[in-house]
């Protein structure tokens, strides 16, 4: 069992081993998560997402120590790094742009493998952050995955996304492409130092000009809605663009303060509450889906899926014409699908 | 759901710059579905512990070619058995002096691997270790 109230009383063992439990989803996880719940709500959740080398692990190093000097505030750090999709293994490398917060109490860091999923975090950071929530950290940064173009789940995590971009990396036609700069409420030129920094500035800010979304929702699926009437009588967000140079600690002072800015910001104009609304309502969501796949699961006999794979395989049946097979019961019919399974199934459709 | 996954901490304590047989290790074992925590070069026992607490890892390997490794990997082990993490198991490569074994042996380390080992037998020992996890 989880001593819970040695993970609220700030004990860092208990703490990991929790962590560790929520992780791998073990039952003692979940009851935790289940427990934990009502605590957890308080911190500012902080996204850090761009390409691999553009500086991420760095700059959260800064914003931590920043976070830490200046604002005298707690926090933690859950850092994604990438599953190897062939063995599950994984290299979690983030921690070495980050010595300088060794032997701060303060300061918790946790690395995650992604396990497979490939929006950017792993399917249990949620939960790892609700923990490091529930356990008082006043700032929590997530840092993702070296991400592409299309990895914005961060967006739905955190309160606050910064996209990192670095010098050299596209030109302004990359400003332009939808996806992951479209997530960004704080945009970080990083190394800008290097040749170039102005140019993706300007090429971002830019695209700025052209129009920006004012408010974005998740509604469960990949796809995020803008519903601009929800901001009325505000004045829209415009994200900032911040030069840096985080191997210096230049710049950082200005993230922050946007960081800040941005934190009033959504709770003057209930946003805050906007956001941490669409995301339970999408978790919700989520774990229906979940749940039902596994109560499915646990009530087909796998010879029955089996058989209609092995259809699928001959091309036999489409594999919607499988499914609609297996849920509508005319699969019944031909091979014999057990009725009394069946109509649990079908309750379970209704339901 | 339910996942587990070994997780192994490399680290380099001490002063010496030479990270590259840490990293084949750390590559070998990613290879072999471990997830690794790659802490880099030049860690004080402390940072090391603290790391091994905060990523509750199963398994810490030390390199060391320094010569330092009697004190160092004696005082990374009890702050690490200190901190409560009774049951992580701290192996050590690099090179270590046919006399110094038993040394460390003693002071609990598990497997000390010098020159040459294969990489293979790195993972065998782990996965013996934890084939109950």
């Amino acid at each position: 069992m989880v001593d819970l109230d040695a993970v609220t009383r700030g004990n860092r063992l208990a703490l990991a081993r929790l962590l560790t439990e929520v992780e791998n989803q073990t039952p003692a996880g979940e009851q935790a998560l289940d427990r934990l719940f009502a605590r957890a709500g308080k911190a500012h959740l902080v996204g850090i997402t761009g390409a691999p080398g553009t500086g991420k692990s760095s700059l959260v190093s800064c914003l931590a120590k920043n976070i830490r000097v200046a604002q005298k505030q707690t926090v933690a750090i859950v850092a994604v790094d990438p599953s190897s999709p062939f063995t599950g293994g994984a290299i979690l490398g983030d921690r070495v742009r980050m010595r300088e917060l060794a032997g701060d109490p303060g300061v918790f860091i946790r690395s995650m493998a992604s396990r497979g999923e490939l929006g950017g975090l792993a399917s249990a950071t949620a939960g790892v952050v609700q923990v490091l929530d529930a356990a008082g950290f006043d700032f929590i940064l997530i840092e993702t995955v070296g991400a592409g173009q299309s990895e914005v789940d961060i967006a739905c995590l955190a309160y606050t996304t910064l996209v990192v971009e670095s010098p050299g990396l596209g030109d302004d036609i990359q400003a332009i492409k939808a996806g992951i700069l479209e997530i960004a409420d704080i945009l970080v030129v990083n190394k800008s130092d290097l040749p170039g920094a102005e140019n993706t500035a300007r090429a971002l800010r830019a695209n700025l000009d052209l129009g920006y979304r004012l408010h974005m929702n998740h509604d469960g699926a990949h796809r995020m809605t803008i519903k601009e009437n929800e901001v009325k009588n505000t004045t829209a967000w415009t994200p900032p663009i911040i030069q840096t140079i985080a191997t210096q600690h230049n710049g950082i002072d200005e993230v922050i303060a946007e960081i800040l800015r941005h934190r009033e910001y959504l709770i003057d104009t209930g946003l805050r509450e906007k956001r941490e609304q669409d995301r339970l309502r999408s978790e919700v969501y989520h774990l229906l889906q979940t749940g039902l796949v596994k109560r499915w699961q646990q009530l087909t006999p796998p010879q029955v899926f089996d058989r209609l794979l092995q259809q699928v395989f001959a091309r036999e049946l489409s594999p919607r014409a499988a499914i609609d097979s297996l849920l509508n019961g005319s699969y019944n019919q031909k091979r014999g699908f057990p009725r009394s399974l069946l109509r649990k199934i079908v309750r379970l459709k209704d339901e | 759901m339910t996942e587990k996954k070994i997780r192994v901490l490399i680290a380099k304590p001490g002063l010496d710059g030479h990270d590259r047989g840490a990293k084949v290790v750390a590559r070998a074992l990613r290879d072999a579905g471990m997830e690794v925590i790659y802490t880099g070069l030049r860690q004080s026992p402390e940072m090391i512990a603290e790391a091994a607490l905060q990523e509750d890892v199963n398994v810490i390997g030390l390199s060391i070619l320094s010569g330092a490794h009697l004190v160092l990997v004696p005082r990374v082990i009890d702050l690490v058995r200190a901190n409560g993490q009774e049951e992580v198991k701290v192996f050590v490569g690099g090179i270590i002096p046919e006399e110094d074994i038993p040394v460390l042996t003693q002071a609990g380390v598990s497997a000390i691997y010098g020159p040459g080992t294969p990489t293979t037998k790195v993972v065998q020992d782990i996965r013996d270790a934890f084939s109950a996890v």
